[in-house]
């Protein structure tokens, strides 16, 4: 009897040990897998910073090119040819302009009309909700090409003659509020109980003040999320402002990524071109690190990214 | 109800709001289906020369790119997106069973959720470059000659899997941050089953978390179709506003649906332009509202497992 006993605690033994082993291997094949799959997401960000630090010249003579670039060789002039090469800083001003005008828009419609929504008790307010959640799935494209005659026909835009200010209306004034920012924002007003409400009325609370002493401070984590979203927006336009600007210098700065970047001689300066890209790239980097939390609790929500 | 109706006051609240949606939003909704019905119509001179059923759309699909956007368009979206949602959930599910540094790697997973489209589409383009890309020097130690993947006279279909590549990897982190979320939603029970039964890995993956997360992967699928449909900007990222390598034919070029309305737009000055553009944009929209259909169609079935 007691051999036998001793004999299945050793077999038990060795399937602790195979297990074990097993469990390591499977370990290993799965932190090798991500960490495969980690370094082709990083790739792409790593070959834009590698290729803004090199000269021409060492990109155009190392074949295969390397991939290390030592602190004493890195070439940093890029960035200010890359600057010089496009009105950049000028895009930047009219980028940090647009976003703050449209975002500022953005946040005051989007305020007062998720409260109607998740406050406010009025006729057909369902049937409204629901339209306006409905056109959400339309292809933005469909706006688009009216909104290009409205501006148009506004005077903001013409091929012959448009002012900064007539550009700044048709960069802004088409993105002053949002059908998904409403709908998330009144989600989270809905979450505020109905006694904070009731309690401030007894009080003699007006709306007014209801909303923008209570609600607001409340919802303010979703608010962040709508300023952040807005602006990474407004950063990263591209085919809005190229088709109501006339003027080049009333771009914004993805526009002037798609500038020809030559050298002196004519060759495709790619150092230049990278450095370009790493500077509209960059600022998004940073601010999602940051600012991830806020990011986050907004993607979970979007349905389709554009 | 709690309070009584306050209609006035609601939409004292909603006017600004609704003032703006209604110009920028309704009013052009119903003015692309306008638009798509008037025979050759300026909007410059505010002329038209009365109405047309199918004339605007007739000129879209005879248009020279229209094929070539078909095309485009199917590929991208139907190769891939089941790729990225595949990767993806395979990343996911690697992502949600480790411990150490899963935050890092989360970090690291969704970083391009939040970049440039055009920017990194540059960068692309630069990996694929004929002679100084990093893709050919990988390719180099397999032995493979250096392929000219999307520089000038580039062929189209060389130029399709550089776009496909970067697609991919575009559409990876948003995927990674769904499918983890439904991950973390998964009841712990049925792993502790299993693991009690000592079920193989692979049987666990393929019998319980893939079920489970079935309504997930059908809604993911079917959204970034239609994300795929309107793909666009990350084309010029990569070939820039020609959308097609430099010194190659129209036919070879990596033109959209999308890209079809904003040629069409760019000449807007032109008669009955803008009404082409308006026409290739509802075959757009109605191309995304049958995939929402079906979408709605599977979510009310909720076909879990």
């Amino acid at each position: 009897m007691e051999k036998i006993n001793k004999v299945i605690i050793k077999e038990e033994k060795i399937d602790i040990k195979e297990s074990k082993r097993r469990e390591i291997i499977s370990k290993v094949i799965i932190y090798a897998f991500i960490v495969f799959f980690a370094i082709i997401v990083l790739i792409p960000f790593y070959w834009m910073i590698l290729t803004s630090l090199k000269t021409l010249d060492q990109i155009e003579s190392e074949i295969p090119p390397t991939l290390w670039v030592s602190f004493k060789n890195m070439m940093f002039v890029n960035y200010l040819n890359a600057l010089e090469a496009a009105p950049y800083l000028r895009y930047m001003l009219n980028t940090v302009i647009v976003a703050t005008i449209s975002t500022v828009g953005t946040i005051f419609t989007t305020i007062f009309a998720a409260f109607a929504f998740a406050r406010l008790n009025f006729k057909g307010r369902d049937i409204i909700f629901m339209v306006l959640i409905s056109t959400m799935m339309i292809p933005g494209e469909m706006f688009v090409i009216t909104n290009y005659i409205t501006v148009s026909r506004l005077g903001w835009y013409s091929p012959f003659s448009q002012t900064f200010g007539q550009a700044l209306l048709a960069l802004t004034l088409p993105f002053m509020t949002s059908i998904f920012y409403i709908f998330f924002l009144r989600q989270a007003f809905k979450q505020i109980p109905d006694e904070l409400y009731l309690a401030s009325k007894v009080d003699g609370t007006s709306d007014f003040k209801y909303l923008w002493r209570i609600m607001v401070p409340i919802a303010k984590p979703t608010i962040i999320t709508i300023t952040i979203l807005n602006a990474m927006g407004t950063w990263s336009a591209y085919i809005w402002p190229n088709l109501v600007t006339k003027e080049v210098e009333y771009r914004l700065v993805t526009n002037g990524l798609r500038n020809a970047y030559l050298d002196l001689t004519g060759r495709v300066a790619y150092n230049e071109q990278m450095a370009a890209a790493m500077i509209v790239t960059f600022p998004l980097l940073v601010v999602f690190l940051l600012l991830k939390k806020y990011i986050m609790r907004g993607v979970s929500r979007s349905g389709i990214k554009g | 109800m709690l309070e009584k109706q306050s209609n006035l006051k609601a939409w004292l609240y909603l006017l600004p709001a609704m003032a703006l949606l209604l110009v920028f939003t309704f009013y052009p909704l119903f003015n692309a289906f306008y638009l798509a019905f008037l025979r050759n119509y300026s909007y410059l001179n505010r002329t038209a020369e009365g109405y047309t059923l199918f004339g605007n759309f007739i000129d879209v699909v005879q248009d020279v790119n229209f094929k070539t956007a078909m095309k485009n368009t199917s590929i991208i979206v139907f190769v891939s997106v089941p790729i990225s949602v595949m990767v993806a959930l395979f990343i996911s599910v690697a992502l949600n069973s480790i411990k150490k540094l899963q935050g890092m790697f989360q970090t690291i997973f969704f970083l391009p959720y939040v970049t440039n489209a055009i920017a990194i589409g540059m960068a692309f383009a630069f990996i694929f470059h004929q002679d100084y890309g990093l893709f050919n020097m990988f390719l180099g130690i397999f032995g493979i000659d250096p392929v000219n993947w999307v520089g000038l006279g580039a062929s189209w279909s060389t130029a399709m899997f550089a776009l496909l590549v970067y697609t991919v990897w575009g559409g990876l982190a948003f995927k990674i941050m769904v499918f983890l979320a439904g991950l973390q939603n998964i009841d712990k029970q049925y792993y502790d089953a299993a693991r009690v039964d000592s079920t193989p890995k692979w049987r666990v993956f393929s019998r319980i978390t893939v079920p489970l997360l079935s309504p997930m992967i059908a809604y993911i699928t079917i959204t970034s179709f239609i994300g795929a449909f309107k793909a666009y900007r990350t084309i010029i990222g990569m070939f820039g506003p020609t959308l097609r390598p430099p010194g190659t034919l129209s036919k070879d070029s990596l033109i959209t649906i999308v890209g079809l309305v904003y040629d069409s737009l760019s000449q807007a000055d032109a008669v009955g332009k803008i009404s082409q553009a308006a026409a290739a944009s509802i075959i757009l929209f109605l191309i995304t509202l049958s995939f929402t259909g079906v979408q709605m169609m599977i979510s009310k079935k909720r076909i879990h497992y």
